[in-house]
């Protein structure tokens, strides 16, 4: 056990990807720089500059070269700066990587990981700090993986660099600075983690919404009821079976995320254990997200507009009295 | 370009009989482009493609068979029914793909010939697109980058005049694609791309080049879409050529013309009918190719 922060363990994990495989090469905006927050920090001084690639503002020109070299024998990992610039690329990301195995019938494989982060928080306005991961689970052929502490953001990270597949990390800047224990400890794409153990309610939680939860559990705790906190970890795939295992056991979910609640991943998250378990559950499911406008500036404005410890707290009490 | 011809004629009949589904996007007329390119390329050699892929792909080697199966929708298809005629894909002769989104695959281009780089070896990437896409922000990002990097790849811009539906005046200022991308200061060639001499000539001097590590170059092939858009373009936005005028443009008759004339070709007509027989073969093997399993689907969104 090692302590680090999520931002060092997703360098420490690209810098062993890159000596065990020279096969990884990592491009994006700033990144020889490290980026703005230094994910990338001393990498071209240990694998050079051909390896670790300084790229113009082109999102969609970064991703597609990209998806050329990942089917031609490389394993790129691109940095998107902002998810909010993931519009720029979504062409190559959804009509070419998520589409060239299938439409190839199997003849390519696009082993292409996208690192990307998102989140709200620090006053970056409505262009700087959303949560857009749903859009990308719409996309067969896209796998969709958002950590919530650092053992995780490696672990994710090293199996999407193993994976044949376009993978899109979902990183969480306000959680970059925490520090945490870090195992080393591999993670599969597709398993969850049940975070803390509960009998009374199901959260199933998404990045930021992790940490919250676990705080949302604790004053829960303090009136006596035990809430059971899972991070599934990826979205796609989505590891059900451990959610549906937790829901047979409390028979009450809540299920929360930073995304706007409107088709946020929560409402397939709800459909599908209805789906799954329906008479398993006591009460409807209740869904925590950010109201349906986009992330205002002003401090007071954007600390309302953020769901947190307090929003799911207060989900779970309704979900206990329904 | 007999094979290319005759192919796509017959893919015309079969689209009108339902035979081949979906949107069909014919090359007739501009074949000289896709064999002057692909006729000095090595197998390995990586290949993109757009909408109007089916020259590029058998240019390149990609079997009659293959191609028709899959235009089919057959079980046999390159892409075992999975892509159609907009999709084309045949790993094993560096074809690495068509896209059905305008400019959508240049940057990909790109990517391969950056592989090549870092893995080593001469490959040579080459990707073929249309004055259409020449418009979209995902060209300009490409250019910069391919010259920033010095990649080694051609573009090759079949400039045919026509943006689907409408002339290149109504999309642009700017006349000749060469002339988009004059700044970046990349070697760049316009010639007559309806002369396949001409066009294999200014292509293996960029290809030359780029074997040794050098890039990125253009080629822009002056064309003429016989066809319209698509297959069942009722083309109201232009005349038809007239016979006299199409005798003079088509890439076939004027290559046939010049072997007459240089005293080696004896008979193009032998030349149509093999072309012609060959095309008539993939079709019996297409119709008797199955249809792919329903589980297929399923089983290649993600790879294992």
């Amino acid at each position: 056990m090692t302590e680090t922060t999520y931002l060092k363990a997703i360098t420490t994990t690209l810098a062993e990807a890159m000596r065990a495989d020279e096969r990884v090469l990592v491009l994006g905006e700033d990144v020889a720089e490290g980026g703005p927050w230094g994910a990338t920090a001393g990498l071209v001084e240990e694998f050079g500059s051909e390896r670790v690639r300084n790229t113009p503002i082109s999102e969609a020109a970064i991703c597609g070269i990209a998806v050329g070299a990942a089917q031609s024998g490389m394993r790129p990992v691109v940095e998107i700066m902002f998810i909010d610039f993931l519009t720029l690329a979504l062409d190559q990301l959804v009509n070419q990587a998520a589409k060239a195995h299938f439409m190839s019938g199997g003849q390519l494989q696009v082993p292409l990981v996208l690192r990307t982060q998102g989140g709200a928080g620090q006053r970056g306005g409505a262009q700087h700090s959303q949560s857009l991961e749903a859009w990308l689970t719409h996309v067969p052929g896209l796998k969709v993986a958002m950590p919530s502490t650092a053992a995780d953001a490696a672990g994710l990270l090293a199996a999407a660099i193993g994976d044949p597949n376009p993978v899109v990390l979902v990183e969480n800047k306000t959680l970059y600075y925490r520090r945490e224990e870090v195992d080393g400890e591999p993670v599969l794409l597709g398993t969850a983690r049940i975070v803390r153990r509960g009998r009374d309610v199901t959260v199933v939680a998404l990045s930021r919404l992790v940490p919250e939860a676990l705080d949302a559990a604790e004053e829960l705790s303090a009136d006596g009821i035990e809430v059971e906190v899972i991070d599934p970890r990826t979205l796609v795939p989505l590891d059900l079976e451990t959610i549906v295992e937790s829901v047979a056991r409390t028979h009450r979910l809540v299920v929360a995320h930073e995304a706007v609640r409107n088709a946020g991943f929560g409402a397939e998250l709800a459909a599908r254990v209805q789906e799954a378990a329906f008479d398993e559950l006591d009460g409807p499911i209740e869904r925590v997200g950010a109201p349906f406008a986009p992330i205002p500036f002003s401090p007071p404005l954007e600390d309302a507009y953020l769901p947190g410890r307090a929003e799911v707290a207060a989900a779970v009490r309704r979900v206990l009295a329904s | 370009m007999w094979r290319i011809r005759a192919f796509e004629e017959r893919v015309g009949e079969l689209t009108r009989a339902n035979e081949v589904h979906g949107l069909v996007h014919l090359s007739i007329g501009q074949e000289a482009v896709a064999a002057g390119v692909c006729c000095a390329l090595r197998t390995e050699d990586l290949v993109y493609s757009n909408h109007r892929a089916h020259g590029h792909a058998i240019a390149k080697g990609a079997p009659l068979e293959g191609v028709l199966a899959e235009l089919m929708g057959r079980a046999d298809g390159l892409c075992r029914g999975l892509g159609g005629s907009m999709h084309l894909v045949d790993v094993e002769h560096g074809l690495m793909g068509a896209t059905g989104v305008v400019g959508g695959n240049v940057p990909l281009a790109l990517g391969s010939a950056l592989a090549t780089r870092l893995l080593g070896g001469d490959r040579v990437t080459v990707v073929f697109f249309g004055d259409g896409a020449v418009q979209g922000g995902i060209f300009v990002e490409s250019v910069n980058l391919a010259t920033l990097w010095r990649l080694p790849v051609i573009l090759v811009c079949e400039n045919n005049g026509f943006a689907e539906f409408t002339p290149r005046s109504a999309h642009t200022v700017v006349e000749r694609v060469s002339d988009v991308v004059a700044p970046y200061g990349l070697e760049r060639e316009t010639v007559d791309g309806n002369d396949v001499v001409a066009v294999r000539e200014a292509f293996a001097r960029f290809l030359a080049a780029a074997r040794g590590g050098e890039g990125p170059f253009l080629l822009e092939c002056l064309t003429h879409r016989l066809r319209g858009h698509y297959e069942g373009d009722p083309e109201r936005y232009r005349e038809a050529l007239a016979a006299e005028d199409w005798q003079e443009l088509d890439p076939i008759q004027r290559q046939q013309r010049r072997g007459l004339d240089e005293g080696w070709l004896d008979s193009p007509a032998q030349l149509e009918q093999e072309a012609r027989e060959e095309v008539e073969r993939a079709v019996l093997f297409a119709r008797e190719s199955a249809f792919p399993p329903a589980g297929l689907t399923d089983e290649l969104v993600y790879a294992s």
